[in-house]
């Protein structure tokens, strides 16, 4: 822990006004910078609730005159994404449909890949290890074209099982450094006196592992839905009209040419988009930002 | 039967991921540098004629664009979006009462799709009726700011936006570094009556050197793969001066149809990442294995 403000001795006398004054500015310094991450959030909400005519007159920053809902109306099962005018809707369940099952399976066979990666050495394990790590930094251009050759041939081209796929596999590599990372920790001798006692591969995993995996199961969680609700990539690349994920209905909508340009629709439109991933940072905040780290950080 | 199964049972659980790593990855990222070195257009071909479709990307204006609007984005976000992770991660060492709010604040833009940040900037920076027109109805009426609409301008709209993003996800790094430097030393150092900021020069800052290293490890990688954000704000327009390589790929491979520029400028994104992430791995994992 450092200390810095409050120094222990103080080896010269420091005028106590200086000394607040710096303090005001300190705090002073922090509004602003929490008004600068905050404005755009102000503006979408406050733009949401404006009707369009309040828009055009109005400034980017006032407070809504009248408070009208029409725009999240809209936005949830009118707004047009091309030629449907079904709003964000089926989209946001598409995007359900996909991440739901795709981050539990994709947290499954990471907790598995991890406890034998970390539990259960073999010869190799440490090389099959680092090639799965690496895939985790490619960036996913350069499988796209083959990837979308495969779910063709497959028969799941723009499907959301195709999209569920694609999400498994690439976030096998994460997932298994989460529970690597994490099963690394527990001491071996753990695995070694089960096995004395007769249990088998499986059996430490769901009577010893697992129940020591809440914590690292919440970060996984999180991280892979974060990762897939907010994917646009491969939801762009793979998906077709009716199976797009909630991210490529709103680019949609936002930049669909056709009629007077709704801003009110497209900042509730937004702010739909966002809420899942936003619910769940204000939730669970501290396991969001352990997967942030450990996720881009450690190796 | 069984013995055997239950002997191989780590391996037999590990392989189906392994395989499915090496087919969509490695195999992948091979069937990509081969079509990269074909004439392919419309439909992959597999006769190989060499570098062709590298000279060709080398020669096109369009790409051009690409890699010199990433050198501009990439270098701005990385050295503005660091400095300002550090200062906020150095403001908000100071036994600030609020901290856990305000670190909330700075960092809730991480949590949001980057097509959602490009939505709400793309609204604010608008000229019509954005900050421009806010100013001007302050009194300013020869205000200008019309950066999201000017082809020399519009990538910097790109930084903005993604510095406001990821900064908040850079102070998090700086603070978690901040906070395990040795108490001690910092202690002492104040007993000998050295100046605070020269505390944090000479050092805190100095002791930090490998989260500086993953900072850029990490911006550098999101830089790169940009892709999303472009889309949302700019579309990579006006015309295509907002063009990132990402969005040159992904614009060859499915709307232009040219599958050999798609494949080679893949091949090239993946070279500089691989550049910059290949060692820092592979001194990690050594590190770990000593």
């Amino acid at each position: 822990m450092t200390d810095l403000s409050m120094p222990q001795t103080q080896p010269r006398t420091q005028s106590a006004t200086g000394k607040i004054a710096l303090r005001w500015l300190l705090y002073v310094l922090l509004g602003l910078f929490a008004l600068y991450y905050l404005m755009p959030l102000f503006v979408m909400l406050t733009t949401s609730l404006k009707s369009l005519e309040e828009i055009r007159t109005g400034s980017l920053i006032s407070l809504p005159r009248e408070v009208s809902f029409d725009a999240w109306k809209t936005a949830w099962s009118g707004a047009c994404t091309g030629i449907q005018c079904e709003g964000l809707r089926p989209y946001f369940w598409n995007s359900v449909l996909i991440a739901v099952p795709a981050v539990f399976l994709s947290t499954l066979l990471g907790a598995l890949n991890g406890y034998v990666v970390a539990q259960w050495r073999f010869k190799g394990a440490n090389i099959i290890f680092s090639l799965m790590l690496f895939g985790c930094f490619i960036p996913f251009q350069v499988v796209l074209l083959p990837m979308a050759r495969l779910l063709g041939m497959m028969g799941i081209a723009g499907t959301i099982p195709g999209l569920i796929f694609v999400h498994v596999i690439y976030g096998l590599g994460f997932t298994t450094l989460f529970f690597r990372n994490y099963y690394v920790t527990i001491p071996s001798e753990l695995t070694k006196a089960a096995r004395v006692d007769g249990a088998g591969f499986m059996r430490i995993f769901w009577s010893i592992f697992l129940p020591l995996s809440l914590p690292i199961i919440v970060v996984t969680v999180i991280w892979q839905f974060t990762q897939i609700w907010n994917d646009f990539l491969f939801g762009v690349s793979f998906s077709q009209a009716g199976t797009q994920p909630v991210t490529v209905a709103l680019n949609n909508i936002v930049n669909s040419t056709t009629g007077v340009k709704e801003y009110n629709v497209d900042m509730a439109a937004a702010i739909i988009a966002g809420l899942p991933t936003l619910l769940v940072y204000v939730v669970a905040g501290k396991y969001f930002i352990r997967g942030l780290t450990a996720g881009s950080v450690k190796g | 039967m069984s013995e055997w199964l239950e002997n191989h049972l780590p391996k037999v659980v590990l392989a189906p991921s392994f395989i499915a790593v090496l087919i969509f990855v490695y195999g992948f990222i091979g069937w990509t540098a081969w079509v990269s070195l074909t004439r392919s257009k419309l439909l992959p071909k597999y006769e190989i004629k060499g570098f062709i479709q590298y000279e060709r990307l080398f020669d096109s204006p369009r790409w051009d664009t690409a890699i010199n609007n990433l050198y501009i984005f990439g270098a701005l976000f990385i050295v503005i979006a660091m400095v300002l992770g550090l200062l906020l991660a150095i403001l908000l060492d100071q036994k600030i009462r609020v901290e856990g709010a305000i670190r909330t604040i700075y960092l809730y833009p991480m949590a949001l799709s980057m097509i959602v940040t490009g939505t709400a900037w793309k609204w604010i920076l608008n000229p019509g009726l954005g900050i421009e027109s806010m100013v001007q109805g302050w009194g300013f009426p020869n205000f200008e700011f019309d950066w999201l609409v000017n082809p020399d301008y519009a990538i910097y709209t790109i930084v903005i936006a993604a510095i406001w993003q990821s900064s908040g996800f850079v102070m998090a790094l700086f603070l978690a570094g901040l906070r395990s430097v040795d108490g001690e030393i910092i202690k002492a150092a104040q007993v000998d009556g050295i100046p605070t900021w020269r505390i944090y020069t000479a050092i805190i800052i100095p002791s930090m050197a490998p989260i500086f290293l993953s900072a850029f490890i990490v911006l550098a990688h999101l830089a790169i793969k940009s892709f999303d954000l472009v889309i949302a704000l700019t579309g990579g327009g006006p015309g295509y001066a907002t063009d990132l390589p990402a969005t040159y790929m992904y614009a060859m491979a499915f709307s232009r149809g040219d599958i050999g520029q798609a494949a080679s400028s893949a091949m090239i994104m993946m070279l500089v990442v691989f550049a910059i992430v290949v060692p820092y791995l592979y001194s990690e994992l050594r590190a770990k294995n000593d």
